[in-house]
């Protein structure tokens, strides 16, 4: 019977050895593959057991971590989240995260490769890590004003330095508070997340970058600007402006907003037709130059490219292959012509520019954890649109329009401001959007605004100037207070 | 050396056993928060009393007994209640972040539970003055194995929690009835071996080559067999149903010799597991998420792959006590404290607790192939195989060697049943270990007789 004994007792060994070779397998040499899951909490709380830097808009932080008494050791909290939320984004336990909280995540974790340094310091004085700061370009006066002045109607609003491609103002409307999402209260956040997201105004859906509007009126600036730079026209050119412009090979008739013919005999000056914001006169143009003169003039000012802001926006589009009636439609913004209205403060800030198109970009600094400077971003070029002339013929046409024409909301006391209009049609029943684009002071310009309201108004062309061309107004006198 | 001064050899282990302890109790309140918690050091004084108390006890009586096996069960034991603190410390943390009502801390009622367990230690240690006692009660422990074992399918008193029957009411207590039916199952198995154990060697015919015992003595083992499917179909529990015909498969063996009880205690079992596996939902899901525990990591395999990111994320060293996040697996207290353990203390720390088992297991095997009587010795050899063969199944189960089975893990788990029925049976190990080591008392005087006869 001891034979037996000490045969169960071996057996019992082979089972020790089974289990310590299994935890071997299990704790140590397939230990990556299975905690690096992307449902395994302890990433999550990996990532929240570090201070993560804060985002700046001014000297403000608008996003920091705030250590808390609960499991998860630090807390994302966003000053005025509702007004900043296209920029900062979103961080949130449960559905990861958005906007610069994604895109700067590196710097904000301090995994990035350049804080090694810190990073061993911080190691050796047996401090946990944290992370860097990211300083955006915002100016804080302007993103105010836009927030203030969009009150809550659906609809984007776009402001860019034209020297650079800083961007001074990024603000979607209806907006939602990223602190409701970045709670720890799971519950809370699934809830307020079920919210937003059914929410048929979508809140979440950031308008500036994420959404393509048909541009309307806006867009002559970009046919305009393809009118004088081939050569053939001047802002004095006499063009046809007729009441009603029969398209070709189709029954559709356009006509102008205000119902008449544009000028006497039914011509007018292209510096006018920009002016009264004339359908007729713009539509001939553009089947004078043609299609291919149209998308080559848009694509340089950056449709069909998706910019890097570092969120990365929509490309803006221009119909393929149109026939002459669409053409004529896509001339003056309409048929398969759309913009974000990141890509309208861009035509606006490369006529600004002396007709060079800057990148735009969010992000101006990012520090490291002992704020130290570790990233500057230099401003570059994405492409010349147009010629200086021409630039400087567009600026004094835009200044007209403020001055003299449809965009007399955007008019600053002391200040030359350059504008245009536009109210696009959404198709059948809807209510058109009101657009307004924008660039001031007209001699040396700082700022390049664009702001699209949703389904604004009535189908005139004054919804422009009346909903979008307050809101566009305020955001340049707040950049250049 | 040894032989003489077991006792003193003990003391110093108990030392070191309850230094063990402590210091992974106070490295649990460090880790957490940094500072030793308030209660801490009265949970210390406690454990100090009890471990004090137990070696008072040994001296008393059982002095002859061996004494490794006490300070190896006073580690792994305290090494549990620091882990159920630091699950309470856990709890406590979320209930204030939540602003929800604090919980109540479960070391105080494990506490409580190892006072009862040393109690009874000690109550067995008087009452059975001699193992060889219990030889008498062999049916008596049957039968009561029995009971205790349906007693959970009465209804009235029968509790059903996560979806097992194998709790009772007592009062304010639930008891699992189940864990004690092992002590009763394994004195009845040593005594009915005993007497039966020859009849059982006898070979009457072949199948297949496997020489089968005549039919009326095959029925013993086929009533334990149907017990144990009764086990698995009425209470829903895989783990004492496969450990109790386990114990039973393995008594037999060593008590008759014959290893054609393990080949027909195989083929019971995979008859079993294919009707279990056939007809019953829970068997299969159990199988399924063994196999495939990331087909379903939300929702059934939930708890394994908890417990597998808990295991991966201690790695080699471990998160160190208090730094890890245990508490992410469910039922990290009782059924998956291995996996609690082995993210805070590694590889190489859970290697290490798993090794005072192996002790544990050893010496009771060793008592077991020295005690001089056949019923002794398949008692502590059951014994023995209990303690390993379920901290296998268990541990097996929450590191997904094998399918997972609900079973505690014995000394570690929160849980009075299992704690005080496992400290019972070391009674009887240490009680067996006495009868074996004390001197013979004859002997002594004879040679007292013969120095005085020739110093005359």
């Amino acid at each position: 019977m001891t034979r037996r004994i000490y045969g169960v007792g071996v057996a019992l060994m082979v089972l020790l050895v089974a289990l310590i070779a299994n935890l071997t397998y299990v704790q140590v040499l397939h230990a990556d593959a299975i905690k690096n899951r992307p449902d395994n909490q302890r990433l999550t709380l990996a990532e929240y057991n570090y201070e993560r830097g804060p985002i700046l808009i001014g000297p403000n932080a608008v996003a920091k971590s705030v250590p808390t008494s609960g499991q998860l050791a630090y807390l994302r909290q966003y000053a005025d989240g509702p007004r900043n939320v296209a920029i900062t984004g979103f961080y949130s336990i449960i559905y990861g995260r958005t906007g610069l909280e994604r895109q700067a995540n590196a710097v904000l974790s301090g995994t990035d490769d350049r804080f090694l340094k810190d990073r061993l310091g911080q190691l050796f004085a047996g401090k946990t890590p944290r992370g860097g700061a990211v300083v955006t370009t915002i100016n804080p006066a302007a993103q105010a004003a836009a927030e203030r002045e969009m009150a809550g109607r659906p609809g984007a609003v776009v402001a860019i330095d034209p020297r650079t491609g800083a961007i001074l103002a990024l603000y979607s409307s209806p907006t939602f508070d990223p602190n409701g999402l970045a709670s720890h209260d799971a519950t809370k956040v699934q809830a307020y997340y079920n919210k937003l997201i059914t929410d048929p105004a979508q809140p979440m859906l950031n308008r500036p970058l994420a959404r393509t509007y048909p541009p309307g009126s806006t867009f002559k600036l970009v046919t305009a600007a393809a009118a004088l730079s081939s050569g053939k026209y001047t802002p004095q050119s006499v063009v046809p402006g007729p009441a009603a412009l029969p398209l070709p090979n189709s029954t559709h008739v356009l006509t102008n907003w205000f119902h008449t013919a544009c000028g006497p005999n039914g011509k007018i000056t292209l510096t006018l037709a920009l002016d009264i914001s004339c359908n007729t006169a713009f539509a001939s143009i553009g089947m004078a130059l043609g299609p291919d003169a149209l998308r080559q003039q848009a694509e340089n000012f950056g449709w069909g490219h998706s910019f890097a802001v570092p969120m990365v926006a929509a490309a803006s589009g221009f119909a393929e292959n149109p026939d002459m009636a669409q053409t004529a439609q896509s001339a003056i913004g309409q048929f398969d012509t759309t913009a974000t209205a990141l890509q309208m403060a861009l035509v606006a800030a490369g006529i600004g520019n002396q007709g060079i198109v800057m990148n735009p970009y969010l992000i101006a600094e990012e520090l490291a954890p002992d704020l130290s400077v570790v990233g500057r971003t230099q401003p570059s070029q994405f492409r010349r649109a147009i010629s200086a002339g021409v630039a400087a013929q567009m600026t004094t046409m835009m200044v007209t329009v403020v001055d003299h024409g449809t965009a007399t909301s955007m008019r600053i006391p002391g200040v030359e401001v350059g504008a245009k209009t536009g109210t696009a049609e959404v198709g059948p029943g809807g209510k058109p959007h009101a657009w307004m684009v924008g660039l001031a002071p007209a001699n040396n310009p700082q700022v390049a605004v664009a702001v699209v309201i949703e389904n604004g108004g009535g189908a005139a062309e004054i919804s422009g100037n009346g909903l979008a061309g307050p809101v566009a107004h305020a955001v340049i006198q707040a950049v250049l207070k | 050396m040894t032989s003489q001064h077991p006792r003193a050899i003990e003391s110093i282990l108990l030392v070191f056993a309850w230094l063990v302890g402590s210091g992974a109790y106070v490295l649990v309140d460090l880790g957490v928060s940094g500072k030793v918690g308030q209660g801490t050091r009265g949970v210390l004084l406690i454990t100090a009393g009890i471990v004090a108390c137990l070696e008072v006890a040994m001296r008393t009586l059982a002095r002859y007994a061996d004494p490794v096996l006490l300070p190896a069960v006073v580690v792994v034991n305290l090494m549990g209640v620091a882990m159920i603190h630091r699950l309470d410390l856990a709890s406590a943390h979320s209930a204030a972040a939540t602003g929800a009502a604090l919980p109540r801390a479960d070391v105080a009622a494990q506490l409580l539970w190892v006072v009862v367990g040393f109690v009874l230690f000690v109550g067995v240690l008087v009452i059975i003055s001699d193992h060889r006692i219990l030889q008498r009660y062999t049916f008596t422990a049957g039968l009561l194995g029995v009971v205790l074992l349906l007693l959970p399918l009465v209804p009235g008193i029968g509790r059903t929690i996560n979806g097992a029957t194998l709790w009772i009411n007592l009062g304010p207590f639930s008891f699992q009835p189940a864990e004690a039916t092992k002590i009763c199952l394994v004195i009845f198995l040593a005594g009915y071996l005993v007497r039966a154990g020859s009849q059982l060697a006898v070979v009457r015919t072949k199948v297949l080559g496997v020489p089968l015992p005549r039919m009326r003595d095959l029925g013993p083992i086929l009533l334990v067999w149907a017990a144990s499917l009764l086990v698995l179909v009425a209470q829903r529990d895989l783990g004492t149903s496969l450990l109790l015909f386990t114990i039973f498969v393995v008594m037999v063996y060593v008590a008759t010799g014959r290893w054609n009880w393990l080949v027909i205690g195989a083929v019971l079992m995979v008859i079993a597991s294919f009707i279990g596996y056939v007809g019953f939902h829970h068997v299969r899901v159990r199988f399924d998420i063994w196999l495939h525990p990331f087909a379903d990591p939300s929702n059934t395999g939930y708890q394994l792959v908890q417990s597998l990111y808990g295991l991966a994320s201690g790695g080699l060293f471990g998160t160190g006590l208090g730094q890890g996040h245990p508490y992410l697996v469910p039922f990290a207290n009782s059924d998956f404290i291995g996996a609690a353990l082995a993210e805070e203390l590694g590889l190489f720390g859970f290697t290490a607790i798993l090794m005072f088992y192996a002790i544990i297991v050893q010496r009771g095997l060793r008592i077991a192939t020295v005690v001089r009587d056949d019923f002794g010795r398949l008692m502590c050899l059951g014994f023995a195989f209990v303690i390993a063969f379920q901290t296998f199944l268990v541990l097996g189960g929450v590191t997904r060697l094998i399918p997972l089975t609900g079973l505690t893990t014995p000394f570690l788990s929160y849980g009075g049943s299992s704690l005080v029925v496992n400290w019972m049976m070391m009674a009887l190990l240490v009680r067996t270990s006495n009868d074996i080591r004390r001197p013979a008392p004859i002997i002594e005087v004879s040679d007292e007789a013969l120095t005085q006869v020739i110093a005359r």
